[in-house]
């Protein structure tokens, strides 16, 4: 109880320095995620009618992923010095392979026969495009948001490493304060915050899938 | 040329890197108005055939003249536009409602959305489903064969002229698929629509086409006449073995009740007097009559179920076998025998009485159809040189 009670106390006194980390990681999700999907669905769209172009996308994004995120981070100062974008671009790169692999799925795995019919009935394959596969494979491609979401929540704690800034300057600072008074609530709070942050994003796709689904796939 | 809507002139397709073409050189002519039927064993090439129709597979040869016009190379998704196309796996929007679903093609031909709305409500309507119940449901809200009569009025969207049916009924159990078969020739009765249909079932081939193309491999034709002439007189074994056993007795799905006149057996209602009853049998052939009861056939009576009584509800023996308009008399002959009687009632839409048939018609029908075929037969031989 009582490491509980010191717990909610540090987080009373460090709360204006917990709304800035908690912003400065929202803001990763929040550019992260929307620039991974523009980019990974446009991709997925434009490689759904080339195969070879489309392995060596989903190829590469898989190669993306494997990459160890602390390494990269540091390897991105060089390029793009302290601060906000070698995290960013490290996320992104991340971001991308769930949407992607999911944006594929989605469209390829629309039933052959509702592709038959619309291209009987005269749609062009554009139209198909907008108004038979995006639609019909949209839950799938949120799913893939939601997972990529999820992701970044909890690599961004590493941005700290180069100044970065985040929730993860919490369990940087505990990590650095180990043994030492309120080293052990720091990393606490980071974890439990960064949590609660992916939940809160995880809610938000929930709804925003809810909303978008057509009501004839719910 | 002469009331042909659709030429296939020469039209064959070789897939590359095949060595034989799956549609070789065919030459075809589909007549205006008519259910041509396409029936050939599995790859013999006729869904190949109908896609190539509206090119959703492209031919590698020949043309392909729609209302006098080549459209071999003309823009495929406008030419699609002008042909409707039900498929057996129907391929619905699933995101859409039924009304948008049917509302596809006009949508896509810039109808306001006025001209749409009473468009579909008029098709929901044609296939026997209430708009006011069904418009604003989604495709996975029906059943099987619902979503077939959808098929059909979103292939009939834009009124098109032709219709191309690839095994429309094929995924639907039988005795839905017989009635979506009725269903689909008395709207063909109004329509009057240029169909070609591919089925791989000879029955329904016979059922409904006004002409069969029996096709062999690469879609080669086989005969093409219409099945009263190809029943009678199949032009090769490859013919008569698909036809298999039972040739004569498919002719009896060429005619539909409603075709023939029944013998108008006297009848009266169940709440008829003794009196009435006597007359109806001193003016029946064999002494039966039917008791109906608000028209519709329910009993045979005779001479000894009169008594001085009225009521003829439980008198005499119950009507077992009932035909209505739509079907055909091997449904007659089906229900004839099953319920172990020699006559059956026809019954008009709406289930009242317009006489009997018996098995002897049936038999009569057979002999007239096979003597006439020879006749056409032999003057056809006779004029040839």
């Amino acid at each position: 109880m009582d490491g509980l009670a010191s717990f909610f106390e540090y987080i009373g006194r460090q709360s204006d320095d917990l709304l800035t980390a908690g912003i400065q990681h929202a803001i990763y999700l929040v550019t992260v995620v929307v620039s991974a999907t523009i980019v990974s669905v446009s991709l997925g769209i434009w490689t759904r009618n080339r195969p070879v172009a489309r392995e060596f996308a989903l190829a590469t994004a898989s190669v993306f992923l494997t990459l160890p995120s602390l390494a990269l981070f540091v390897l991105f100062i060089p390029v793009f010095g302290l601060g906000f974008w070698p995290p960013f671009v490290a996320l992104f790169m991340y971001a991308i392979l769930p949407i992607l692999r999911n944006t594929v799925t989605g469209l390829s795995e629309v039933n052959p026969a509702v592709m038959e019919s619309a291209r009987g009935m005269g749609l062009s394959s554009r139209q198909i495009l907008w108004q038979v596969q995006i639609p019909l494979a949209w839950p799938v491609i949120i799913a893939g948001v939601r997972v990529s979401s999820l992701l970044t929540a909890g690599i961004a704690a590493i941005a700290t490493l180069v100044a970065g800034g985040g929730l993860g300057d919490f369990i940087k600072e505990g990590l650095s304060r180990l043994g030492l008074p309120n080293g052990i609530e720091a990393i606490w709070t980071g974890t439990v915050f960064i949590v609660l942050l992916a939940l809160l994003f995880d809610a938000m796709f929930v709804l925003i899938r809810r909303l978008t689904t057509p009501a004839g796939l719910r | 040329m002469t009331d042909a809507l659709i030429n296939l002139d020469g039209v064959s397709k070789t897939y590359p890197g095949a060595t034989v073409p799956a549609v070789a050189e065919l030459d075809m002519e589909i007549p205006a108005g008519e259910v041509l039927v396409l029936v050939g064993p599995s790859g013999c090439g006729k869904s190949t055939t109908l896609r190539l129709i509206n090119r959703m597979i492209e031919p590698t040869g020949g043309r392909i003249i729609f209302e006098g016009e080549d459209v071999t190379d003309v823009d495929a998704d406008k030419l699609r536009r002008r042909i409707g196309y039900v498929i057996q796996q129907i391929g619905l929007f699933p995101h859409r409602t039924i009304a948008q679903n049917i509302g596809t093609v006009p949508a896509l031909l810039g109808w306001d959305s006025n001209r749409i709305s009473t468009r579909v409500d008029e098709l929901l309507e044609t296939v026997g489903m209430d708009p006011a119940v069904y418009r604003d449901r989604y495709p996975k809200e029906l059943s099987g064969g619902q979503a077939q009569r959808v098929g059909v009025a979103r292939a009939l969207g834009a009124d098109p002229d032709v219709l191309l049916m690839d095994e429309p009924f094929g995924a639907i159990d039988p005795i839905t698929r017989d009635r979506l078969q009725n269903e689909f020739l008395r709207l063909q009765d109004e329509l009057h629509k240029t169909i070609v249909f591919v089925t791989h079932d000879i029955d329904e081939a016979i059922k409904m086409g006004d002409r069969i193309a029996i096709l062999e491999e690469q879609s080669r034709i086989a005969q093409y006449d219409t099945p009263e002439a190809i029943l009678a007189h199949p032009t090769s074994e490859f013919v008569s073995d698909f036809l298999g056993k039972g040739a004569i007795l498919k002719g009896l799905n060429l005619k539909r009740t409603s075709d023939i006149t029944p013998e108008r057996i006297p009848s009266v209602e169940a709440s008829a007097t003794a009196d009435d009853a006597r007359r109806a049998i001193a003016a029946s052939s064999d002494g039966w009559i039917v008791v109906t009861e608000h028209g519709q056939p329910r009993r045979w009576i005779n001479q000894e179920w009169v008594g001085n009584g009225s009521a003829f509800e439980s008198a005499g023996h119950p009507v077992k076998a009932v035909v209505g308009p739509d079907n055909t008399l091997r449904d007659s002959l089906e229900l004839m025998l099953q319920s172990a009687a020699s006559s059956a009632c026809c019954v008009d839409e709406n289930g009242a009485y317009r006489g009997v048939i018996r098995i002897e018609d049936l038999t009569e029908f057979l002999a007239a159809m096979q003597l006439a075929e020879r006749q056409r037969q032999a003057e056809a031989g006779a004029m040839s040189p």
